[in-house]
């Protein structure tokens, strides 16, 4: 498989403190990978870090070949990634629509509007309230929808289930099961194995700022003991 | 005489068309005040030297290039709107990432250098502006005589305040500076160049003051210290208002002037201050203004 984004080395800080210890990662094209890990090891910065918010970083990224590490943050999504943050990141001054439309479209084959919409009906029934008026499972499906308009070939999606009701879980992982068929990569931050488990492809274990194991979905069952002990879950 | 409060009505009246046009002086500063700082976090002390350019650059066009009231009032705001775009690029983007008292200290020293230079070259003495031909004189409304260019500057003013906000609810553009107002660094993620968006906010910034500038130099004279005067009233809107609320600095502008135009007729001993006193109590029963968010 041909690798779409391709970490090596990785090392980032927040100020004067180091965070990520030299992250060594691969996505390949049309894969979905999820990163597993404790609080506090480095999942979400090692997302911001390739999404280039957080620029003390050294080490390689490099994306469909192209070296990440001199883009500028408002090329990135140009490039080619998509962003969900972890907060969502819905504004609330904007109303649904806004939102919605915010994200520039950045290349072709992102979905129309109205495929969103019959995707999400109830974003297209809320359109015109205030963003952050929607439920926490709504907000999530509008972080997801609003990068599904710009093309982008990579979706970096940070703990997307996190604080949800089950069935909106299981609506979002239909969601991205649906993305993966249109052939979109996907890179997740997940605490919740079994959602995890039933969209990755491949799993990264990361602790201490760096990654200590790289295994397909298939391995899962078989190291389900150890992970629950390293992840104390 | 018809009396209204004890007051001739003339009076009344008069002073309270007076305090409109003060009104519409407070909503096109504050305005462009608020937009600044929603999205640049930077108190622009400088907004008072760049409304004192923008009746400045009406002068000096007509001076030497013969250019009417008209273009000017197009072409100076586009000037020191360009002008605020550069200082903004070249100078004040370099103090965003420290305390937002830089940005503070910078405009204010940059304010304090513009107007130190226009006093050295023409003096602290105001210069006359004519209001233009189209405009002059007046009407009677029955009840008052009506300068007309006292009107079209209520007219104007209310024209440009409501499309500044049109502008920044309603289009794509405004979106963005929306959302980049609550979350820049994500709405950068996103592809949008927010430093690019920054600079573009600051340059109209500007250019309201400056338009606002070109209205008022017929109004007042065109003097140096002109924004200096203006602008201490024009903080105190923006406080009232709520800092970083649209429609807020609109309203309050709109509202303090007319406050303090009928302070002149009921007690001209307060009129000075009656802003003032309105921003204490504000501060004190609503610290974050009458149309601000709590942060």
């Amino acid at each position: 498989m041909k690798p779409l984004l391709q970490v090596s080395n990785l090392n980032a800080w927040y100020g004067e403190s180091h965070v990520l210890h030299g992250v060594d990662m691969t996505v390949g094209e049309g894969e979905t990978i999820t990163i597993l890990g404790r609080n506090g090891v480095g999942k979400t910065t090692t997302l911001r870090t390739i999404m280039g918010i957080i620029r003390e970083r050294k080490g390689e990224i490099r994306f469909d070949g192209k070296d990440m590490l001199s883009v500028p943050l408002h090329r990135t999504a140009h490039v080619g990634l998509g962003f969900v943050p972890e907060e969502r990141g819905i504004f609330s001054t904007l109303t649904v629509e806004e939102n919605l439309m915010l994200p520039p479209v950045v290349a072709d084959g992102g979905m129309s509007i109205r495929e969103i919409y019959d995707l999400f009906p109830n974003l297209e029934e809320r359109r015109s309230s205030p963003g952050t008026k929607l439920s926490g499972g709504e907000q999530q499906m509008l972080a997801i929808a609003r990068i599904l308009r710009t093309g982008v070939r990579l979706l970096v999606l940070d703990e997307p289930t996190e604080g949800l009701a089950p069935v909106i879980v299981q609506r979002i992982g239909e969601v991205l099961k649906k993305l993966k068929e249109r052939g979109m990569t996907v890179l997740l931050v997940e605490q919740n194995f079994r959602f995890a488990s039933r969209i990755a492809d491949r799993f990264y274990l990361m602790d201490h700022g760096r990654m200590v194991a790289d295994f397909p979905v298939a391995e899962l069952p078989a190291r389900m003991d150890k992970l629950h002990k390293v992840l104390g879950v | 005489m018809t009396m209204i409060f004890g007051i001739p009505l003339q009076a009344f009246l008069g002073q309270l068309l007076i305090g409109l046009i003060n009104g519409s002086f407070y909503a096109l500063l504050s305005l462009g005040l608020a937009v600044i700082f929603g999205l640049l976090r930077v108190i622009n002390f400088a907004h008072g030297a760049q409304y004192m350019l923008g009746a400045f650059a009406a002068m000096l066009l007509l001076q030497y290039f013969g250019i009417n009231y008209w273009f000017a009032l197009v072409l100076a705001p586009v000037i020191v709107g360009l002008f605020g775009a550069l200082i903004e690029r070249t100078l004040l983007s370099r103090l965003y990432k420290l305390d937002h008292l830089y940005g503070l200290l910078f405009t204010f020293g940059l304010a304090l250098t513009i107007e130190g230079t226009f006093r050295y070259l023409y003096g602290a003495a105001g210069q006359p502006y004519s209001v233009p031909p189209a405009l002059a004189g007046g009407t009677n409304l029955g009840f008052m005589f009506l300068p007309i260019y006292r009107g079209w500057v209520v007219v104007v003013s209310l024209i440009a305040c409501i499309g500044t906000w049109l502008l920044i609810e309603k289009t794509k553009l405004g979106s963005y500076l929306r959302a980049a107002t609550e979350n820049p660094v994500l709405v950068q993620a996103f592809g949008v160049n927010v430093p690019m968006l920054l600079t573009l906010t600051y340059g109209l910034g500007a250019a309201l003051a400056a338009f606002a500038g070109v209205l008022a130099a017929p109004v007042y004279q065109v003097s140096p210290l002109m924004g200096s005067n203006i602008i201490i009233v024009v903080f105190a809107v923006v406080v009232v208002g709520g800092m970083g609320s649209i429609m807020g600095a609109i309203l309050t502008g709109y509202m303090l002037g007319i406050a303090e135009g009928l302070t002149k007729v009921f007690y001209p001993e307060a009129s000075n201050i009656v802003i003032f006193v309105i921003m204490a109590i504000v501060l004190l029963i609503r610290p974050a203004g009458l149309f601000g968010r709590d942060a």
